[in-house]
């Protein structure tokens, strides 16, 4: 096979950099992402079935089956979910990501990207703040009642106000973000602000009641993390323009489902390269220890693989007070990405790095031969079903993925040098 | 102690372990380090695939220059 892999490697680059993702809208998952079903949970991560899922995506599933009407109880939602009525779908091969557990199923609503370079589209549900909440693996009550109200105030408001505001246009939103502070991973403060700066005229001028536009003004002021549920499906759109170009050896995604980390390739298509989930080192929530960590979990590190979240702490030195270490830490980790990164961004750039881009486009070969892991930052679940989250901090993927995709790589194109 | 060990002013380039060259400074040794570790960290299966990638794309770049 005649393949230069440099030549490959900036082909996919530079569909990553050519990606214009632009918030079109509001659906309900069941109309609008590709192969969904009723007895369908897409969640976070690599496939993985009911009997390896950690607790808080087995309490995620537990969550989404009450909340479907599935299951009255929680008991019944976890015999239920054990059974071949419920089939279980990454997030991934179904053009979306879901933060965390990311269990996302057929009533939801979700956020609907196109991409005004080919017309492709991504999806995520709404974020639902921090704390107990359904993406951390928590199912009680006030989790169940809060979707509802996301599904029936929340969704409907924004779907209205959304052709009613300016074009939204995620990678400039992401852009200035950076420059205000943002990583848009673990720190969305000033993108959720942009947000709501564009949004609120058209919420306004929407037919609801007043108290309807009112909450939804105060439940997006109030969730720094709100802008989240959308980097994240526009980072996976960047990515989705470099998913099958042959030889590249550019990883267009990583993600983990709360056991295993798993990785994909532009050069090897659709094959799933894993490895155990490792422990997030961070700042715990008081009254929490490191016994009480879930293995990493979470679509979320899409961002990284885009050039973002981790790769760009050197803008968001703020961000060090929510996941642990030093602002000189924050700088060193986005100038070691550098080393496994084949080109810069062109859209994101670092002020306090005579604005240069952020790192984009991991090499597989780089990751092997220098054997410098990506940086990613992070929530922390609890690994118990029902609790939720109990922290942030920093990790890398396990070593394993990678070699396992460098073994494919060679198998699929020069085994025999 | 090391300039009387090598009978002349001593020099010295050290390669990957940063502390080693910290140490000779504090000493007053002039010292460049570089960030150098093994590639893929020695593990040898790894750069044997590695290896096996660069055999590869040099054959892919001499056609192309033969072309």
């Amino acid at each position: 096979m005649h393949i230069d892999i440099q030549q490959a490697n900036a082909t996919a680059v530079n569909a990553i950099q050519a990606a214009q993702p632009v918030l079109k809208g509001i659906g309900t998952a069941i109309d609008v992402v590709p192969g969904m079903k009723k007895n369908l949970i897409l969640h976070a991560g690599p496939p993985i079935t009911w009997e390896k899922m950690s607790g808080p995506l087995r309490g995620a599933v537990i969550g989404a089956l009450i909340y479907e009407g599935l299951a009255k109880t929680p008991e019944e939602a976890e015999k239920m979910a054990a059974t071949d009525k419920i089939e279980y779908s990454p997030w991934h091969e179904h053009d979306g990501v879901g933060p965390m557990a990311g269990v996302g199923t057929a009533s939801m609503p979700v956020r609907i990207l196109e991409n005004q370079t080919n017309g492709r589209k991504t999806f995520c549900t709404l974020n639902e703040g921090l704390g107990k909440v359904l993406r951390y693996g928590a199912f009680s009550e006030e989790v169940i009642t809060r979707l509802k109200w996301m599904e029936t105030v929340l969704a409907p408001v924004l779907k209205a106000a959304i052709p009613l505001a300016p074009q939204i246009n995620l990678k400039n939103m992401i852009a200035q973000a950076l420059q205000m502070g943002d990583e848009v991973h673990n720190r969305n403060k000033a993108a959720t602000s942009l947000l709501i700066r564009e949004l609120a005229p058209a919420i306004v001028k929407t037919d609801f009641p007043t108290a309807d536009k009112a909450k939804v003004l105060e439940f997006m002021h109030s969730n720094d993390h709100f802008f989240l549920n959308l980097s994240m499906p526009a980072a996976k759109m960047m990515l989705q323009a470099a998913e099958w170009i042959e030889g590249s050896t550019i990883v267009t995604t990583m993600c983990r489902n709360g056991t295993e980390f798993g990785i994909r390739v532009a050069g090897l298509k659709d094959r799933w390269f894993t490895g155990p989930a490792q422990i997030v080192k961070g700042l715990l929530f008081p009254g929490f220890s490191e016994e009480d960590c879930n293995p990493d979990i979470g679509d979320s590190a899409i961002t990284e693989t885009c050039g973002i979240g981790g790769f760009s702490m050197a803008a968001a030195p703020a961000i060090v007070k929510f996941v642990g270490g030093t602002v000189n830490d924050a700088m060193n980790f986005t100038r070691k990405m550098y080393e496994i990164t084949d080109g810069e961004s062109q859209a994101f750039q670092i002020p306090n790095m005579e604005f240069r881009g952020s790192p984009l486009g991991i090499n597989l070969l780089k990751v092997c031969e220098k054997n410098i892991l990506p940086q990613i930052n992070t929530g922390i679940a609890h690994k118990n079903a029902g609790v939720g989250q109990v922290g942030a901090g920093l990790v890398n993927p396990p070593m394993k993925c990678f070699e396992d995709a460098l073994e494919a790589y060679v198998e699929k194109y020069c085994k025999d040098e | 102690m090391l300039k009387d060990f090598f009978g002349k002013k001593v020099k010295v380039i050290n390669l990957g372990i940063a502390s080693f060259a910290d140490d000779l400074r504090k000493q007053g040794v002039e010292t460049v380090h570089t960030d150098w570790r093994p590639p893929a960290g020695g593990n040898k299966k790894i750069q044997a695939l590695l290896t096996k990638v660069a055999n590869w794309q040099s054959k892919v770049k001499s056609a192309k220059g033969a072309r």
